[in-house]
């Protein structure tokens, strides 16, 4: 009996010393915890709305661990355990109820954030003329069109810094989703709608992107690349584009839509109707994700 | 589950659930129609969806005739009334009036599917297949499922008609017979469903 | 001729599917195949296997078919799950290519979730639940042996397309339009469709035969509130299946339909709508993680009393806050897809509903705790399992918390976070439940008692390992990997949290290992129990002999409270020699039947035959169906007496019976 005991504590120190051991490894957390250390608003605020439900679930475990901890240690089964045994104690008239209160208060404190920040990030920052592109995901590429630059790109995207972006996102192909972890979180391309999405960049880098959602044979080769720049050299990089690059033709297009993974590509222009419409059979109404009167694109594009 | 007066007079419960373990199996009938329930639920939640849905193809409104769908109504609804008289029928041991209702329920379901096959044969005739759009999709296998159920109704009542003839009324032939009447009305009352939901406010809208 | 067989051949093992794994799977099967066979032929047991085995409808031996069943896949997912950690330890180093691996984590992901999890509960629910509501067997014991043949045979359909045409290869969610033809020409998905339509019928007659059972055949004076936790929590478990299957049902029929016959419910043009069926699925799917996570709570719920020496705490806060599982559980399914537009308000909606559900399972945890609270411990493999649970389950919980907080799941959906969390409440919760549940109730089952000591070396191989796994994909989840990629490149700094994993994930299975030759072991060596009641345990399946005989109980009990056998044994009164000779009856036993069997079968044919669009074969099958039910409506010689001195005799042999 003995033995045993010491055994089953051995253990448990042991996993003490494993979470010690990765809670200093995240600490640590070098830059390749890339959702730990967003670049942009968007994912700055999930990251707080993160933290903060982590620590009030830490305090949950906390609780729970130490409760559980005492009983094992006081009441386990050996000769000479003067702990009280009460063999027919099974109901307290407050304990119960207290189970039900202690983690609807903790899910409320975690809750009311939850709904401020779910309806915030559905808000594109008002007085901000955003950079609309229109992201279409393919078989096993991103394509990216931008309407008013009237320049397309294939699997990498410029985007201004200090400026909303609003993503369009589609696809002519299975289901992916639109991830660039250092700017925020993911939404869904999926045929047949188009999901709206805004990210931001706070400071000039090249992060990467990558789809999340599993789509057949190349999908882990569906990496991006999203240059931050300043204004100026934005507007700079789209005009050498539409200057320097060929133009996307429909016989171009098709070709993207050939099961293959490609490099990076850039175009000058763009036939309209590779963007979906409604001579297309795609609803609108889509995606809901952006509040309605805040998703300028939405309509003006159609 | 409609127990006539007269027989609650005679005796506390109704005839089929005087046995134990026949009893058992009517409680688990019942769980079964929940399920079947489920399923035509979803199949309703797919068709509400997909009604919009009609890309190149008709749409309800240039497709449904209403005449054969009223046909198809009045027929399963007499044949719910005559499935109710041969219950009635069982629970006063009528052995021969119970064949005589149970064929006429099984003749006017036959009706039913086979207007609503020449109903499809129609449509698709018009090339109205259900590869054309979602709407046609959504609107053949709700309907569909319905039929088939329905000709799988009739195949029971078949062997079920066999059963009597070789056993006559026993506890196991009344509880047969009892799950097979609450199986067709709960097929009558899903068709009271795909009437006025698919048909009737598909041709009004 | 030639040509025929060179079609054949080229259907049925296309050049993809030639590659050394599928070649190695051949050769397992086929060596295991001729063994078997061997010998069955060789010490002349065909016949014992018909008779006892295949067409048998008692509920302890179909528990015994499920469980072996359950095994057998947690084996075949578990060698999966191997050869996915394998190719992910290193960047860009990759013993199995794209196409297998992407087979490989859709049919891992299947088994254990359809094949391992859902028949390891059954195995449990049809070997406890009549002896724990002291019933003689289950409501519909031709139909339980029906809705096993369906299993298995579902199973098998699943399994043989690794080796036969080509596994699925789209998830085990399988969402379309990946799913439909145009993006997934081979057999593969059809195998999906068909072995979970084929399983999923016999999973939903489950459903309703536990749920009828419990309603209908309690001992008399079991109230509903005096039924052991288990009980309750299978009710439930069949309550959430019945409502839970059909949508499944529907979701993967209207798949099929698409594939096979053309329809336009998920495709690309044609007005079809993928996300529809997102939404069945997940309708299904949601309520599914309770019908896999509820029997395990039920489980620890006997564990705790039981090895705590005391009465479980809080009864009806814990019927309670099961019943609130199962009404929430069909509120929150949106969660599996914030990430899919549906709007901040709907999102906050199931949000919510999603923290809601969280208020009941804390509750369970505290009660288990207070439990344990002034109790005496006794640590025994199944309690540490249940001591492993807690702990877990909890940060499971935890984590699952912040995936429902909506802006924090746009970073973290399909990442290796949401990898880690749902093996942390399914390993951690189910898993951990089961093998305690394994233990705990193996004597009762078989006779004898596993070795502890063993299975403790199994137990700390199989937590450690578990921890080792998937901390380090929480924090891969953090660094951005997404889930289903088959390999990553250099410079993500993924690699070393990797390696880390995938060494855990060998230390889980060498304690697979341990539990194997636990088994294998103890069959021989392991101490009998000769008492029925090896645990000092509270509720009336422990009065029975290990295993109970085939009519569970020669007299039925009257119920008179909460843990009846415990009171029993207050009282001085156990059921040996207990039972007068004259109150013995004859008693009439369910008579086997061979019908439930072929059905499966048919099922299995007609299947196959639709797999590869051999339309002969598929209507060959479909008759089959219908002839197996024509059969079985015909077959009014369903029962078999039991003489009363038979009865005399086996409990007379058990010591019960008065001198």
């Amino acid at each position: 009996m003995r033995r045993r005991v010491r055994s089953s504590r051995r253990a448990y120190r042991m996993l003490a010393l494993a979470a010690l051991g990765l809670g200093l490894l995240v600490s640590g957390c070098g830059p390749q915890y890339v959702v730990l250390h967003p670049k942009g608003p968007v994912g700055q605020s999930e990251l707080h709305l993160m933290a903060f439900a982590a620590i009030a679930m830490a305090v949950v475990i906390l609780v729970v661990f130490v409760l559980f901890g005492i009983a094992v240690v006081r009441f386990r089964d050996y000769p000479g355990n003067r702990n009280p045994y009460t063999p027919h104690w099974h109901s307290h008239k407050w304990l119960e109820p207290l189970w039900f209160i202690i983690p609807a208060v903790i899910l409320t404190v975690i809750a009311v954030p939850t709904v401020n920040v779910t309806y915030a990030l559905a808000k594109l920052p008002p007085s901000k003329d955003p950079v609309v592109i229109n992201v279409t995901s393919l078989n096993w590429k991103w394509l990216f069109e931008y309407p008013n630059q009237k320049i397309a790109t294939v699997n990498y995207l410029y985007i201004p810094v200090g400026k909303p972006v609003l993503f369009h996102l589609t696809a002519d192909s299975p289901m992916n989703t639109f991830w660039v972890p250092s700017l925020g979180g993911m939404e869904y391309t999926m045929p047949g709608r188009i999901l709206p999405l805004w990210l931001e960049a706070s400071k000039p880098g090249v992060y990467w992107g990558h789809s999340g959602q599993f789509s057949g044979i190349g999908f882990e080769k569906m990496f991006f690349y999203v240059h931050a720049v300043s204004g100026p050299k934005f507007t700079a990089w789209a005009n050498r584009v539409r200057a320097t690059a060929r133009p996307m033709t429909l016989t171009a297009y098709h070709q993207l839509l050939r099961f293959n993974t490609i490099g990076a590509e850039s175009y000058s222009s763009f036939p309209a109707s590779t963007w979906p419409s409604v001579s297309h059979g795609f609803t609108l109404r889509g995606g809901m994700y952006l509040l309605k009167s805040n998703n300028p694109g939405a309509t003006a594009q159609h | 589950m409609s127990t006539p007066a007269v027989s609650e007079r005679h005796q506390s419960i109704p005839v089929e659930f005087a046995d134990e373990e026949e009893s058992i199996k009517i409680t688990g009938f019942w769980m079964f129609l929940m399920t079947d329930m489920i399923i035509f639920a979803s199949l309703f939640a797919v068709y509400a969806v997909y009604r919009s849905r009609t890309a190149l193809g008709p749409t309800p409104q240039q497709l449904f005739h209403l005449g054969p769908t009223v046909l198809e109504t009045l027929l399963l609804l007499t044949s719910s009334f005559t499935v109710g008289i041969a219950v009635w029928a069982m629970r006063h041991n009528r052995l021969r009036m119970v064949f005589g209702w149970l064929i006429a329920t099984l003749v006017l379901g036959a009706g039913f599917v086979i207007t609503e096959i020449s109903d499809f044969v129609s449509y698709m005739s018009q090339g109205a297949t259900w590869h054309v759009s979602g709407f046609l999709s959504g609107f053949y296998v709700l309907v569909g499922t319905h039929g088939a159920h329905v000709t799988f109704g009739i195949m029971w009542a078949i062997t079920l008609l066999l059963q009597l003839r070789r056993r006559g009324l026993t506890a196991v032939t009344r509880r047969k017979l009892f799950t097979f009447s609450l199986y067709w009305h709960f097929l009558d009352i899903v068709w009271v469903f795909i009437f006025t939901f698919v048909y009737l406010s598909g041709k009004i809208a | 001729m030639p040509a025929f067989l060179l079609y054949l051949v080229h259907t049925l093992f296309p050049p993809d599917t030639r590659q050394p794994t599928e070649l190695g799977a051949d050769f397992m099967i086929l060596v295991t195949g001729i063994g078997i066979v061997y010998i069955l032929t060789r010490y002349k047991k065909w016949r014992w296997l018909w008779r006892e085995w295949l067409t048998t409808v008692d509920h302890k031996r179909i528990a015994i078919l499920y469980l072996i069943a359950a095994i057998a896949m947690l084996f075949r997912g578990g060698v999966d799950a191997l050869m996915l950690r394998t190719n992910l330890a290193l960047p860009n180093v990759q013993p199995i290519g794209a196409l297998e691996y992407n087979e490989v984590f859709t049919t891992h992901g299947t088994i254990m979730i359809f094949f391992m999890a859902m028949p390891f509960i059954f195995a449990l629910f049809n070997a406890v639940i009549p002896l724990q509501i002291g019933s003689r067997d289950v409501a519909f014991p031709r139909l339980n042996a029906m809705s096993y043949w369906l299993f298995a045979f579902g199973a098998m359909l699943f399994n043989i397309s690794f080796v036969v045409g080509g596994s699925p290869n789209a998830g085990w969610t399988g969402y379309p339009p990946l799913t439909e033809l145009a993006f997934n020409p081979g057999p593969g998905e059809s195998y999906y469709f068909l072995s979970l339509l084929i399983a999923g019928i016999g999973t939903t007659i489950t459903g309703i035969n536990f749920l009828v059972t419990i309603i209908r055949m309690r001992a008399p004076g079991m109230t509903l509130m005096r039924m052991p936790m288990f009980a309750w929590s299978t009710l439930v478990t069949s309550a959430l299946i019945i409502f839970a299957f059909p949508p499944l049902t529907v979701a993967l029929a209207l798949s099929l339909l698409d594939r096979t016959f053309g329809s336009s419910f998920f495709t690309l043009g044609h007005g079809g709508m993928p996300m529809m069926y997102v939404n069945l699925f997940w309708l299904f799917g949601h309520p599914e993680v309770y019908i896999v996570i509820l029997p395990a709570f039920g489980i620890f719920s006997e564990v705790v009393p039981t090895f705590s020496k005391k009465r479980l705490f809080g009864y009806t806060t814990m019927v309670i806050s099961l019943v609130s599982i199962m009404f929430l559980a069909y509120g929150t399914w949106v969660h599996h897809f914030f990430t899919m537009g549906a709007g901040p308000t709907v999102n906050a909606f199931f949000g919510l509903s999603t923290m809601l559900i969280a208020i009941p399972t804390g509750v369970k945890i505290f009660n288990w705790i207070f439990t344990m609270w002034g109790g005496r411990i006794r640590i025994t493999v199944a309690m540490l399992y249940q001591m492993a649970f807690i702990p877990t389950f909890v940060v499971g919980g935890a984590t699952g918390i912040m995936l429902s907080v909506v802006p924090a799941d746009y970073q973290l959906h399909n990442s290796y976070w949401v990898v880690a969390h749902f093996h942390n409440v399914l390993i951690g919760g189910t898993v951990f439940g089961l093998l305690s549940g394994l233990y705990y109730w193996w004597p009762k089952m078989f006779g004898f008692i596993l070795n502890e000591r063993q299975g403790k070396v199994g137990f700390w191989l199989f937590v450690i390992g578990f921890w080792v796994t998937f901390l380090p994909q929480y924090l891969l989840g953090l660094e951005g990997m997404t889930r289903r990629m088959y390999t990553y490149p250099f410079g993500f700094g993924w690699h070393e949290l990797n390696v880390i994993s995938t060494l855990g994930a060998f230390t889980m299975g060498a304690g697979f290992i341990a539990l194997v030759y636990n088994i294998l072991w103890s069959l021989r060596y392991g101490e009998r129990d000769l008492t029925g009641d090896p645990w000092n345990g509270r509720t009336l399946e422990w009065a029975l002999p290990s295993p109970a005989p085939e009519y569970n109980f020669a007299r039925i009990p009257v119920v008179h409270g909460v843990d009846e056998f415990w009171a029993m044994k207050e009282q001085g009164m156990t059921l040996a020699n207990q039972l007068r000779p004259q109150d013995v009856k004859a008693l009439e036993l369910p008579k086997n039947t061979g019908m439930p069997f072929m059905l499966g079968l048919s099922f299995f044919v007609g299947g196959f035959g639709m797999v590869f669009e051999w339309w002969p074969i598929a209507i060959f099958g479909g008759l089959g169906v219908v002839a197996c039910l024509i059969y079985a409506a015909f077959d009014y010689d369903d029962k078999e007496p039991l003489p009363a001195d038979v009865i005399r005799h086996t409990e007379g042999t058990f010591g019960r019976l008065q001198a």
